[in-house]
């Protein structure tokens, strides 16, 4: 009986975050795993734990877990921003510059909008046109406001709303590991990002 | 096809959060204009009426939460999601210490917020809670009642308020009970605060919370009783507990 539970908890686990996957695709996955081979997949401290969807700039949905493997380097922005999203882009560039050429493959350059209702993936595409971002390394990202919140407290960025076209915001990049485990955090503006480089390439090995 | 998954969705759904009632007592919050002590400069916040839960919740309702979601238990609960400090007091997965009736204390905003959800409501958000919390026993917005300040700072001087009962302090105007004077409480969007100390000092600092906690002058009693409480906030994350901080819920008001 016990055991039916947890099917039941992982069947619904499944469902609730892939529901747009097929049927046969939520059945199958449901046989072979139990909680416990979910848990030696993804330990505790990985944000691939959360269920939450996102869509890229591409329109895809896509679940965090699918970035599993690779070194993510990941900030929150929004694109109508005028005073410190730029310059955190820059900082991400100048992070990505700085990483040699064997090392780039592994790592994916995430930008969570905090502005979902704005950022439509068209104007996220945009930003990256813009920025000249369009290369599959960065990743534009946009989810529902309560996945966004929640996502933010993860990483421990604070933000609000302060006027209908401006938030106020934490400058954070964070650095995750393959696992998805919260590795290194880089706070503020231009800052001296060696440190954060390092991380990176570390990770990568 | 589509049915069918829809249909699995919900069904899974209800199972993994099993809803059952408890403590299940709602008072309606009749919407309105406020001031909040910060925030968006000198503008007043439209909060919407919604319901909020009477009492905060519970050592025995969040008993009956774990038990029904053991992911959530002490011994189980992903370190992503709290902190060494979650449920710091229970003994055993299923032993909580101090009263059956005193708030749940040393939970995360993870925990709290999967509670609300598993009840089929919310946390309410930072501006409900703040609004709710202008009431005293007899007026909707207190905050210039001295009695109402002095009642809360009276609190903060006061040790171990959290081993109280809910419903042991004042009912206020909507018919909620313990906003002041046992815990302090998560709020949905609790890291909207932006505080501007040496742990966070890249954010756009928000000049205006410290103005707030620089002016010490006659109406400012009602500032540093709030202050305190987004301080408290801003000092938060969300895989945090403590031993002053509970949560109820909340949810939009039903047509």
């Amino acid at each position: 009986m016990k055991n039916f539970k947890y099917i039941l908890i992982a069947l619904s686990l499944f469902a609730i975050s892939c529901n747009d996957t097929s049927k046969k695709d939520t059945e199958i996955t449901a046989e072979n795993s139990s909680e416990n081979s979910t848990d030696n997949k993804i330990s505790d401290m990985s944000i691939y734990n959360l269920p939450s969807q996102w869509t890229t700039q591409d329109g895809n949905e896509i679940e965090l877990k699918q970035l599993q493997g690779k070194v993510l380097v990941m900030v929150m922005i929004y694109t109508s921003c005028q005073a410190a999203c730029p310059r955190l882009v820059a900082d991400m560039r100048n992070i990505e510059k700085q990483i040699p050429e064997n090392k780039k493959d592994g790592i994916q350059y995430v930008f969570v909008s905090i502005d979902p209702k704005t950022d439509t993936p068209e104007r996220l595409t945009a930003f990256a046109k813009e920025n000249e971002m369009e290369d599959a390394k960065w990743l534009f990202l946009r989810g529902s406001e309560d996945d966004t919140r929640e996502f933010a407290a993860v990483l421990a960025v604070n933000y609000k709303q302060i006027s209908p076209m401006d938030f106020s915001h934490s400058n954070i990049i964070s650095v995750f590991n393959k696992a998805g485990e919260l590795a290194h955090q880089q706070e503020g503006l231009g800052v001296n990002n060696k440190e954060t480089v390092q991380a990176i390439i570390d990770l990568t090995k | 096809m589509k049915l069918f998954n829809t249909a699995l969705f919900l069904v899974s759904t209800l199972l993994f959060c099993k809803v059952t009632a408890q403590n299940n007592e709602m008072a309606t919050v009749k919407g309105g204009v406020y001031l909040p002590l910060y925030g968006t400069a000198d503008k007043t916040v439209k909060v919407d009426s919604f319901m909020m839960d009477v009492y905060p919740v519970t050592n025995a309702d969040f008993l009956k939460f774990v038990k029904e979601n053991p992911l959530w238990k002490k011994s189980n609960i992903k370190r992503l999601f709290a902190d060494e400090s979650y449920l710091t007091k229970w003994t055993t997965d299923e032993n909580f210490s101090g009263l059956p009736n005193a708030p749940a204390t040393n939970v995360s905003w993870f925990a709290a917020k999967k509670y609300c959800e598993c009840q089929g409501k919310r946390l309410p958000k930072m501006d409900e809670w703040e609004y709710a919390a202008m009431a005293n026993e007899n007026v909707p917005d207190a905050r210039k009642v001295e009695s109402y300040n002095q009642y809360i700072l009276n609190w903060y001087e006061t040790p171990k308020t959290f081993n109280k009962t809910v419903g042991s302090t004042f009912k206020n105007y909507w018919g909620i009970y313990d906003l002041h004077g046992l815990v302090w409480e998560w709020t949905q969007d609790f890291n909207t605060v932006l505080i501007s100390g040496e742990s966070r000092k890249d954010v756009d600092k928000d000049s205006n919370l410290f103005c707030g906690s620089a002016a010490i002058g006659a109406s400012d009693l009602m500032n540093y009783a709030a202050f305190m409480r987004y301080a408290f906030r801003g000092s938060m994350k969300a895989r945090y507990s403590s031993q002053n901080l509970g949560f109820r819920c909340a949810k939009n008001l039903e047509n």
